[in-house]
């Protein structure tokens, strides 16, 4: 899960991270309130889970609070790369000295996890790494031994950052180490990290992503969700336990077992779609291992809510569960979805017991269903009917 | 031949008194494997009737292996207990720990992943979140079905579960020498470098069937590693094409691996390396049938 910037500053404060004191704020007078009570100049700054705000427009600088409301006005509802802006940050104005940039990631090829830093921060990280490869110091991070004084006085050499605030930007990396250990992240990142002209290290920004399978050992996280801005039918399915993303630009809504099988078919089904009419798979759905009527249910509820899905593919190979529950699951479905299934169902079983879930589904006879032989056969039959109910 | 895991390979379950591992541990047996015992520091000293076979529990997995001369653990253990229980496998210095378990923190995993370095890398770790691995015929250290496809001359290693067995019931009539869920979490044990080399090395294996997903870079690497070391013919397969950007891996963790890693980027990784790629399982498993005798 990526936090939003207050969150990620909320989470270094909480470990010891200098950063500046501000207030997160829903509305422009709210914004200029705020203001009053942190004084002197502030920076109002869109809350968005996307890189890139400045540019757009979505950080700006006021002297005073009227300004701090009128500069709010201007960035709340605005459209950043897709990202529309319901709150804001109104954080003290700090005078800067000097930029550097600074995070810990997980580094999969070498698997364990790495700190890059450097005294070049402010820019894009994805510019400094193609145009000053060498500004960049990345240094691999045992996870085990993790980062101490002295493995963050390596970072802080390597970095090349300067002498009078070397001792201090070491100390706040191991505070960085203890954020991203203590609230298990897989990233932390903080562009700018920057030096007062008092020759202190702060905070400026903070991205944040927590790995949603640490949850049960931190029971604040919960409180880090925020609904409004979530997909209302990944909402749905979320609310009733499925794995389930929304896609752009689609017409066959899918559903399969396993991660892997569902996004071959998703690219299976696209792949059909050149020859029809350019059809495009609506949503990645996989209903696990399981695959009770319960589940088949809900997700093929969640699936024929989505006004994209025009024609719908289950694809399920049966490994551990076996193919009948699978047909048992589909029929029971229908029963309960009764008139609101509406649109066709392309069916494809194989595996174990495969046999007597294709006589189910045959003895169910069901109008909406059509039951296909292989993968491919499938995804053709399923994008050939949703291009002709949009004919 | 097989790789990692054949005939003589005496396996214990860590957790076989739960659920999934009594589920997994009865399916295990049925298909040929020693399964010689499970650990539970709760329930030591007692024993499991696995369809009619007495299965010992031990209190730990050192002790296991002192008494049943076991090599093999399958973990079937909660995400709350795995890294423990992985620590465990690798100081008792067990040859293989096959971490089926989905859902375990990353920054476990590599805490565990270090601590196997550490200790020298006695215990190849093969997941976790994966299917295993099956020699068919032989044995079974995982959940991958075992009557999907039977012995046969491919070689295969996957990062999907559902993809492998999809692969292996394409692939029934040729047969598989080993098949390998490697899993799809971040930070994983065995690689598909491992196991290329490992099939390289086979002689029963005659091809080699690699199937990736987008993430990270493994794939690329592989390729890399098939240019220059692998002079088996492999076939790959790639999923995710049309899946949106992964929402937990940023712009700085492509950095890292120095790849967008994107389907097509592994593709043309892969293809650059002399591999055929097929465009859907079938006809990757097409591809894959032209090249055995």
């Amino acid at each position: 899960m990526d936090l939003y910037e207050y969150q990620a500053k909320d989470l270094f404060a909480a470990h010891g991270v200098p950063v500046l004191p501000g207030r997160t704020v829903d509305t422009a007078s709210d914004a200029e309130a705020a203001a009053g009570e942190i004084g002197g100049a502030v920076v109002v700054k869109a809350q968005v889970k996307v890189g890139g705000r400045g540019k757009a427009g979505g950080v700006k600088l006021a002297e005073n609070p009227p300004e701090a409301k009128e500069k709010a006005e201007k960035i709340l509802g605005l459209d950043i790369k897709g990202h529309v802006v319901h709150r804001v940050l109104v954080t003290e104005a700090s005078d800067i000295a000097e930029e550097y940039y600074f995070s810990f990631l997980l580094d999969r090829s070498n698997r364990t996890f790495l700190a890059m830093a450097s005294a070049e921060g402010g820019m894009e990280i994805e510019e400094l790494a193609v145009e000053r490869p060498e500004a960049l110091a990345r240094v691999p991070i045992d996870a085990i031994a993790g980062v101490d004084k002295a493995k963050a006085d390596e970072i802080v050499t390597k970095a090349k950052l300067p002498a009078a605030v070397a001792d201090e930007a070491a100390e706040v990396i191991v505070k960085l180490w203890d954020t991203f250990v203590g609230e298990d992240a897989t990233l932390v990142e903080v562009n700018p990290l920057v030096r007062d002209p008092q020759d202190k290290i702060i905070a400026l920004d903070g991205k944040v992503t927590l790995d949603e399978n640490a949850d049960f050992r931190h029971e604040a996280h919960a409180a880090l969700v925020d609904e409004r801005t979530e997909n209302p039918l990944e909402a749905k399915a979320k609310a009733k336990g499925l794995n389930y993303v929304k896609l752009d630009d689609g017409q066959v809504g899918i559903i399969g077992n396993g991660a892997g099988l569902v996004m071959s078919t998703l690219d299976v089904v696209a792949y059909a779609g050149e020859s029809h009419g350019g059809m495009k798979p609506a949503n990645f759905l996989d209903i696990g291992g399981g695959a009770s009527a319960e589940v088949m249910a809900a997700g093929l509820d969640v699936i024929l809510g989505d006004s994209d899905v025009r024609s719908v593919f289950v694809n399920v190979f049966g490994g551990i569960t076996a193919c009948d529950a699978v047909a048992n699951g589909i029929v029971e479905a229908l029963k309960i979805l009764g008139d609101d299934a509406t649109k066709p169902l392309v069916v494809r079983l194989d595996g174990n017991n495969v046999d007597e879930g294709r006589r189910i589904l045959a003895e169910a006879n069901h109008p909406l269903v059509t039951v296909v032989g292989t993968m491919d056969d499938a995804a053709a039959k399923a994008a050939e009917l949703a291009a002709k109910a949009g004919a | 031949m097989s790789i990692f895991l054949n005939e003589n390979s005496k396996v214990i379950v860590q957790g076989l008194t739960g659920s999934e591992g009594m589920k997994h541990g009865r399916k295990m047996l049925a298909s040929g494997t020693q399964l010689v015992g499970g650990v539970n520091a709760r329930k030591a000293g007692t024993s499991v009737d696995v369809d009619g076979t007495s299965v010992p529990i031990f209190g730990g997995v050192e002790e296991a292996m002192k008494e049943t001369g076991a090599d093999v653990s399958v973990l079937f253990v909660p995400p709350k207990f795995a890294k423990d229980a992985a620590v465990e496998a690798i100081d008792a210095g067990i040859g293989l720990a096959v971490v089926i378990t989905e859902g375990i923190p990353v920054h476990d995993s590599a805490w565990f992943w270090a601590h196997a370095c550490a200790n020298g890398n006695r215990t190849r770790i093969i997941g976790p979140n994966c299917p295993g691995i099956i020699s068919p015929g032989r044995s079974l250290a995982g959940i991958i079905p075992a009557n999907i496809s039977g012995p046969g001359k491919m070689g295969l290693v996957s990062k999907s579960g559902t993809l492998t067995y999809q692969m292996m019931y394409e692939l029934r009539d040729v047969g598989f020498s080993t098949g390998i869920g490697i899993g799809g979490d971040p930070i994983i044990g065995t690689t598909h470098i491992d196991a290329l080399e490992a099939f390289e090395s086979d002689p029963e294996t005659e091809a080699i069937v690699m199937i990736g997903e987008i993430g990270g870079d493994a794939e690329e690497r592989a390729a890399d590693f098939i240019k220059s070391n692998v002079t088996k013919p492999v076939v790959g397969y790639v999923a995710g094409f049309t899946a949106p950007e992964g929402k937990t891996m940023g712009h700085a963790g492509a950095i890292v691996s120095g790849s967008a890693g994107t389907a097509q980027a592994k593709k043309e990784a892969l293809e650059a390396a002399g591999v055929k790629v097929g465009k859907t399982p079938t006809e990757t498993a097409d591809l894959a049938r032209s090249l055995v005798s």
